[in-house]
């Protein structure tokens, strides 16, 4: 049988793969590299493209990934891959966009949060709920 | 037979209400059951990443990173994760409130806080109670992505290293069950590092290019995967609160519809009984 190692694929938001293989193709951003059973820990950034993996039995499966890191221990590999991808201009593009909308969102307010208005305020929509809670239980009692 | 028209009338409207709460709540648990799934297939990222930097940090140990460093608390940045929408009960209040709490604590210390929005609920409070919000994220949907927090919270980050927050915190909704949620602050950076025993300095990893390129990758993204799963929970909180909600709503139109139309049919009664008194009395003249 062939030599195989456990590897896991993982995204923020779900899990891509996970199970034996006996290699592992991946291009990390100096280099495409191939893993095999009983490599060197390693640790790199993957650049955005396929990773190839060969499952126990031979059997291939792609999984493409927009980036991310590839971390090699002595019996396991794992790929934390990012769900987009990544790059500084995109990232600061998206970050304006987080701070325009913070703008508009408060265009004429003042930057002095308002405690006493705000506990007030909250107050009240406790008052009410617990008003809505006392009807309730009014006519759950009937 | 006119006698109760308008109780009939009213009759009908709680029952459509209650279709509409009751479709809603249906809804909402079957979102919540796709939330929590989210919920669970984020953990394995978050945990290996730690693992990761946790050996990064002990394996680098003469390079502290500014993320792994606490500095003089001056200024405070917070990432508030409400609900895009309402129905949902007091979910959202109870996070302001805490938030509102905290808040002042800090005034009361002198430290200023700086607030990030994520949900249009959250930027709606703002909107009413002022406060320095330096980014925004709304319009999420139910099914939450990543790539669209990214900004908000590189806005937060660049303030950290720019120095103008020294200490970072999310507040939202953790999913106790479906029955109760409760809001929580927890810190971002910088990260509580956690000596871990048996990751000590038996081996190390080839570095491709270097260490810390790499540690900061990681922690950048260490970060996001954490205001993911805070994004992501409050979304499960918001779907169990929702259906905890129209459950009630739904039952309380039932109470309504009940006693309606147990006054409708004493009107009905009271009517016939006049008209039989009538039409006995005028027999009884004649």
């Amino acid at each position: 049988m062939a030599m195989t190692v456990h590897c896991d694929i993982v995204s923020a938001e779900e899990n891509l793969f996970s199970g034996r293989v006996e290699r592992v193709i991946a291009a990390g951003t100096l280099g495409d590299l191939g893993i095999e059973p009983g490599h060197a820990a390693l640790l790199t950034p993957l650049k955005p493209g396929p990773i190839r993996i060969v499952k126990l039995g031979g059997e291939e499966e792609i999984i493409y990934v927009s980036g991310g890191y590839l971390e090699v221990q002595p019996n396991s590999v794992s790929v934390l891959a990012d769900t987009a991808v990544r790059a500084d201009d995109i990232d600061e593009a998206a970050a304006l966009e987080a701070k325009k909308h913070a703008e508009q969102a408060i265009e004429n307010q003042g930057a002095d949060f308002d405690y006493s208005r705000a506990m007030v305020q909250l107050a009240e929509a406790a008052a009410q709920l617990r008003t809505i809670q006392q009807i309730r239980e009014k006519l759950g009692r009937r | 037979m006119a006698v109760g028209k308008e109780i009939k009338e009213q009759i009908t409207s709680v029952q459509s209400t209650q279709k509409i709460t009751s479709a809603m709540e249906k809804v909402a648990v079957s979102k919540m059951r796709r939330a929590q799934m989210r919920m669970q297939e984020s953990r394995p990222y978050a945990d290996k990443i730690r693992d990761v930097i946790g050996h990064l940090a002990n394996a680098t140990s003469e390079y502290r990173h500014r993320y792994l460093q606490d500095r003089d608390v001056k200024r405070v940045g917070y990432i508030v994760v409400s609900s895009d929408r309402g129905l949902c009960g007091g979910l959202n209040n109870n996070l302001f409130k805490q938030l509102t709490l905290q808040a002042k604590d800090w005034k009361s210390k002198g430290v200023e806080v700086d607030f990030c929005s994520i949900g249009s609920k959250a930027a709606l409070f703002f909107n009413g109670f002022g406060g320095n919000v330096v980014a925004s994220q709304s319009n999420l949907g139910d099914a939450p992505e990543l790539a669209s927090l990214i900004g908000a919270v590189k806005v937060m980050l660049e303030a950290y290293d720019e120095g103008r927050i020294d200490r970072l915190y999310i507040i939202s909704n953790r999913f106790v069950n479906t029955m109760t949620q409760s809001p929580e602050a927890a810190q971002l950076l910088p990260l509580k590092a956690e000596q871990d025993e048996k990751l000590s300095h038996h081996w190390d990893y080839i570095y491709e290019p270097d260490a810390k390129e790499i540690l900061e990758g990681l922690l950048v993204r260490y970060v996001e995967s954490q205001v993911y799963q805070g994004v992501v929970e409050n979304n499960a909180c918001e779907q169990a609160a929702r259906m905890l909600a129209m459950k009630n709503a739904t039952d309380n139109a039932g109470g309504m519809i009940k006693d309606l139309n147990l006054l409708y049919n004493k009107a009905r009664q009271a009517a016939i009984t006049q008209e039989i008194s009538e039409i006995v009395s005028g027999a009884a003249a004649v």
